[in-house]
């Protein structure tokens, strides 16, 4: 049990890196670090840094919460630790 | 009918409403009061959540800020949507599982400490009050400017509508008000946008029309480029590249702050699962999306109505809703070379044009000829926003008063019928301060809300977040961290910002940060400072490490 408590919960922190690194690069990096050299792309009407910044962001923000809780719940159900 | 009789029925309804609502969900339990009895659907919590969340600030002024910021305006975008990740994925799973009512209760036990309790406490009650004195100041300029009553009284009315639903239904009742508070401001806020998109780009959606091109057969975002590049201002879509340190930092003391903050933390209490405090952010911040992505294409709709209408215009062809509007003196023209045409241009001697950011969002029905009913719309709307914020904040302040202060630190034999009774006197008392303090705003309301982003950001972020993910930390470590990231923000914020008696100037700031951005790094400095001190104390008790484990799994 206690081992499968820790594989759960190193599992559960990959997870975390990979999402939190996705937050950080479409905001932080596409929106602003990169926003001036992505501005020279379009994406229809907008410039694309432009885009990350003021649209982009807040719709991968929405999908990354949705996939996040798609995989718990089924790592949840692997290790048997979800709520009745 | 007009404008005037609109606004009256819409706010007159909603607001009758919201008292039904409250009558239906009365709290019998101090469970009830604290968390609505912790069974709110998770698709309802998301919904009370962005109600909560949005305040008068996003409704209100935050397009007419994006407006005339262009492309930075992406910080407050960015800033106050990217924190909900953070909540999903590190806090509200683990809040819930721990399954108290409070963050001074999760910080109290964690870190085995009473102290570490009051200093939560004392950060709570200060973030929290500056916060809500904010929205009766909404409520208050929202009633006088539209509803011709004075400024106090439309505080009053605002005071007398939440003081009924939160004395009464505690947090019950102000999650199901702001579920039909959510409706109306997100309703409020769409319907506006939509008619404006379709006038200039043919397309219903403001976020594809934001995008597409304008009859003229141009990329809207084109052509406001060109315009603004030949009055002389900035290309609205161009990065300020001056400003990008600034901007990473905003952004993050928002995004942080975010996930700090009391009253949006205090919400994934009130689901019954693991499972479901984790959907419900992502539900939250689906419905907060939707006015976040419409706001900026609603900002560069409005810029470009307000070029056209006033650039090169002569004055006395200015439209009506002008003449309203300049009565407030919140928009004006002054004919400097006397030409009797305005000149609305980036050079400050040969502008004629000054508006206030705070009137776009309120004007913008008028600016593009909408009908009379669509204004009472955003009036109820912009209530409903800023009556939502107000009630959650003043539960957190009750809570912590009746709970945390009471309850687990002066008196804790009080029965559980003499903590409710303690929980509704001390949401009548909060109510009531926060709206004399509405009425008599200090100056600075504005800076002081960028204080409360930065110690949320420096003290219970790092605090909740190493109390969870690192085993190793103690009450030393927690407590000096939070010390050092408050002192060390409050003292920076204080320094530089004029109006709270600082003496600092922009060259003085640090990289190049400027207050709204310092809280970034008054969080790593209570990272690294928590750390290092854990590190060199012993490590907690085996109880608190075995109550981790627990919180770390949904069940066991």
């Amino acid at each position: 049990m206690k081992i499968n408590k820790k594989k759960y919960w190193k599992q559960n922190l990959k997870y975390l890196a990979i999402l939190l690194s996705i937050w950080f690069l479409v905001s932080f990096l596409c929106g602003i670090i990169f926003a001036d050299y992505l501005n020279q792309f379009m994406l229809g009407g907008f410039p694309l840094g432009f885009w990350f910044a003021n649209q982009g962001a807040i719709y991968f923000f929405v999908i990354l919460i949705f996939i996040y809780v798609f995989l718990m719940n089924r790592l949840d159900k692997k290790y048997k630790v979800d709520e009745v | 009918m007009d404008t005037q009789a609109w606004t009256y029925i819409l706010v007159g309804g909603t607001f009758f409403l919201y008292i039904i609502i409250a009558i239906f969900s009365r709290a019998s339990s101090t469970n009830e009061f604290y968390v609505a009895g912790g069974g709110v659907h998770p698709i309802l919590n998301g919904m009370a959540t962005a109600a909560d969340w949005m305040s008068a600030a996003s409704f209100l002024s935050m397009a007419g800020l994006i407006a005339f910021m262009g492309y930075s305006g992406g910080q407050y975008l960015m800033g106050w949507t990217g924190g909900y990740v953070l909540l999903a994925l590190l806090l509200a799973p683990y809040l819930r599982k721990f399954g108290k009512y409070t963050i001074p209760d999760f910080i109290g036990e964690r870190y085995y400490s009473k102290n570490a309790r009051l200093v939560a406490l004392i950060c709570v009650l200060f973030v929290s009050f500056t916060y809500v004195v904010g929205q009766m100041k909404g409520v208050g300029v929202a009633f006088a400017r539209f509803l011709d009553v004075p400024f106090d009284t439309g505080v009053l009315i605002g005071i007398g509508i939440v003081f009924f639903y939160a004395v009464l239904g505690g947090m019950k009742g102000i999650t199901y008000t702001q579920v039909a508070q959510f409706c109306v401001l997100i309703f409020a806020f769409t319907v506006p946008a939509i008619f404006i998109s379709l006038q200039m780009t043919g397309n219903p959606i403001p976020q594809f029309g934001f995008g597409s091109k304008t009859n003229e057969g141009v990329y809207l975002l084109e052509k406001l480029n060109q315009l603004t590049l030949d009055l002389g201002f900035d290309k609205y879509t161009s990065v300020n590249k001056d400003n990008m340190v600034n901007m990473f930092f905003i952004t993050a003391a928002l995004m942080f702050g975010t996930a700090g903050l009391p009253h949006v933390i205090v919400r994934f209490f009130t689901v019954p699962k693991v499972k479901d405090a984790r959907v419900s952010a992502g539900w939250a911040l689906l419905f907060i999306a939707i006015l976040y992505t419409s706001a900026p294409a609603v900002a560069a709709f409005a810029r470009i109505n307000i070029i056209s209408t006033f650039s090169n215009t002569p004055i006395e062809n200015l439209p009506s809703w002008f003449k309203k509007w300049e009565n407030t003196g919140l928009l004006s023209v002054d004919d400097k070379n006397e030409d009797g045409v305005v000149q609305y241009v980036a050079s400050e001697e040969l502008n004629e044009l000054s508006i206030d950011r705070d009137i776009i969002v309120l004007a913008n029905p008028e600016i593009a000829n909408l009908p009379p009913w669509v204004i009472g719309l955003v009036v109820a709307g912009g209530l409903a926003a800023a009556l939502s914020t107000a009630a959650g904040l003043l539960l957190v302040i009750s809570t912590s008063i009746s709970h945390d202060l009471l309850k687990n630190y002066l008196k804790p034999d009080i029965t559980e019928k003499g903590e409710l009774w303690a929980a509704r006197i001390s949401i009548a008392v909060a109510v009531i301060a926060s709206g004399i303090a509405g009425m008599n705003p200090p100056g600075f309301v504005a800076q002081v809300v960028a204080l409360a982003f930065g110690l949320a950001a420096s003290s219970f972020f790092p605090a909740i977040i190493l109390g969870i993910f690192d085993k190793r930390m103690n009450r030393e470590g927690a407590i000096s961290g939070m010390i050092i990231g408050i002192l060390f923000t409050t003292a920076y914020i204080i320094f530089f910002t004029p109006k709270l008696g600082g003496i600092g100037t922009p060259e003085g700031f640090w990289f190049g940060i400027s207050p709204e951005g310092i809280g970034t790094l008054g969080m790593l400095f209570n990272f690294i400072t928590a750390i290092l001190v854990s590190r060199m104390t012993d490590s907690p008790p085996i109880k608190i490490q075995e109550l981790i484990e627990n919180i770390r799994i949904p069940r066991n």
